[in-house]
């Protein structure tokens, strides 16, 4: 599982793992707790290309739909299929086995737009 | 939060124990506590306490109450026995729901009458007309109600109160105590299992919300909030008004015709109803289960083939449904609300395959 003081945030409150030329995305663990429980997870495919904060998917609680943004642009490359049968898995670990999707990094330089841990805490403190 | 909204008597406990407050019905209510999930479990398997104090609740009485109300709703008011509750809709004149309410007769001559809290002022200047023998006095957001549901609350709420609950039959009522706190107990909930429903005057609410905590809270009775219990109806099948009833959707159409007598003297929406029954041409309420995962959500349109034959009213994860489903109640042509017809839902642009099944999605086993 990833330290959350490793990972840069959005002000969306998902979260990026920047590993070389790709970068591991999903949303923080204040994301998953005001959601509530998630039932729903709905991603774009592998191959497809992502703008930096483009909506691209939804996630959906027992309540309520919620747009889901890329932090980062890049291709996509791998999505986290156990989210299909275990969208509850975003709720119990969402650095880790909850996570969404890997990207293949467009512009590493993209990552001076996006929050630090302490900024992040901040942001969601405010 | 709206500045206008009103708090119950329970608020400062709901806030005590982390509730997430929304505002619904004009009141901040504790829309969940923990969980969704885990709280509809607990209803399920054990039981769950509810703040459900923003209700309307109007206490009438006088000889004429009955005749009066009779004229005003689709079922009979007049042959309730005293201690009867009694579920009831009051119409407007082209039939469609100004309310769906539940009167219980806790004497010959004196009522209490539960209205939705979206529609409490509508109701009560509704029956502001009222004959010059009926008073009627509004006890919105001054009495508090507070719900005890799932197969473990005779077990839990016996101990608190004079009098044997086991023996109590369904909607049926009792004016009795609860620690030592005059209130009326009524068999009634809105979750598809046993439970009571306590009214009481909102200065000692808390004794009773506490007491019950405090006593039952390691045998499993959990806080429960407003998002398990729209969970808990619709798969028990019942009506949310502003959903599967409205002003403009009849409770012909909501699936309600069992409650409506036509037998009885003349009452508002009598002959609407009467003329939608026969004609049997109206949309109405069906009962959708999703094939997959993605929940159907209010608004979304319904299609058979490529034609638009609906709108979904309601719709969630329903976990007591088939291990884990999701359902949805949707207002139908007529032809397209057969159970079993093969329908898609679309979902942000997307047609998802679902089918017309039976309601209640849920049913207990007894």
């Amino acid at each position: 599982m990833a330290q959350p003081e490793q990972l840069l945030y959005s002000k969306e409150h998902e979260w990026v793992r920047i590993e070389g030329d790709s970068a591991v995305i999903g949303i923080t663990d204040y994301a998953q707790n005001s959601l509530g429980d998630i039932v729903y997870v709905e991603l774009p495919k592998s191959g497809k290309q992502v703008e930096q904060f483009a909506n691209i998917g939804v996630v959906e609680s027992v309540k309520a739909v919620s747009d889901l943004f890329t932090p980062i642009s890049g291709e996509i490359v791998e999505v986290n299929s156990v989210l299909e049968r275990d969208p509850a898995a975003v709720n119990r670990d969402p650095y880790g086995e909850g996570w969404f999707l890997r990207l293949k990094l467009k512009d590493a330089g993209e990552a001076e737009k996006l929050l630090s841990l302490r900024d992040y805490e901040k942001l969601i403190a405010e | 939060m709206n500045q206008a909204a009103r708090r119950t008597a329970l608020y400062d406990e709901h806030v005590k124990i982390g509730a997430r407050m929304v505002e619904f019905g004009g009141f901040e209510m504790p829309v969940q506590y923990t969980s969704v999930l885990k709280e509809h479990d607990a209803v399920r398997h054990r039981a769950g306490l509810f703040d459900l104090s923003h209700m309307g609740q109007f206490r009438l009485s006088g000889e004429q109450v009955a005749s009066w109300t009779d004229t005003l709703t689709i079922n009979a008011v007049a042959s309730m026995k005293p201690m009867q509750a009694r579920y009831n809709i009051f119409c407007n004149e082209r039939g469609g729901t100004h309310d769906d309410t539940i009167f219980y007769r806790l004497a010959d001559d004196r009522w209490l009458l539960v209205v939705n809290a979206s529609n409490a002022s509508k109701m009560w200047e509704l029956l502001s007309n009222r004959p010059s023998g009926v008073r009627m006095e509004n006890r919105h957001g001054e009495d508090a109600l507070i719900a005890i549901q799932g197969s473990a609350s005779v077990a839990m709420l016996q101990p608190h109160v004079d009098g044997d609950l086991a023996s109590m039959r369904y909607y049926f009522c009792v004016e009795t105590e609860v620690e030592g706190i005059p209130v009326v107990i009524a068999r009634t909930g809105y979750t598809g299992e046993d439970g009571f429903e306590i009214f009481v005057d909102g200065a000692y609410a808390s004794n009773i919300w506490n007491a019950l905590l405090r006593a039952h809270a390691r045998d499993g009775l959990e806080p429960c909030g407003l998002g398990a219990r729209d969970v808990l109806r619709l798969e028990a099948g019942m009506p949310l008004y502003g959903h599967e009833l409205t002003e403009e959707i009849t409770p012909v159409q909501g699936g309600q015709a069992w409650a409506l007598k036509l037998a009885k003297p003349a009452f508002t929406g009598r002959e609407a109803l009467a003329q939608q029954l026969e004609r049997d041409d109206y949309a109405r309420i069906a009962g959708l289960a999703m094939a997959g995962r993605a929940p159907a959500r209010e608004g979304y349109p319904v299609y058979v083939g490529d034609r638009r034959v609906g709108e979904v009213r309601s719709g969630s994860f329903a976990p007591s449904v088939g291990g884990g489903t999701n359902v949805a109640t949707a207002l139908l042509e007529r032809d397209a609300a057969t159970v079993g017809t093969a329908v898609a839902v679309e979902i942000r642009g997307t047609r998802h395959d679902a089918r017309v099944v039976a309601t209640p999605f849920y049913k207990r086993s007894r």
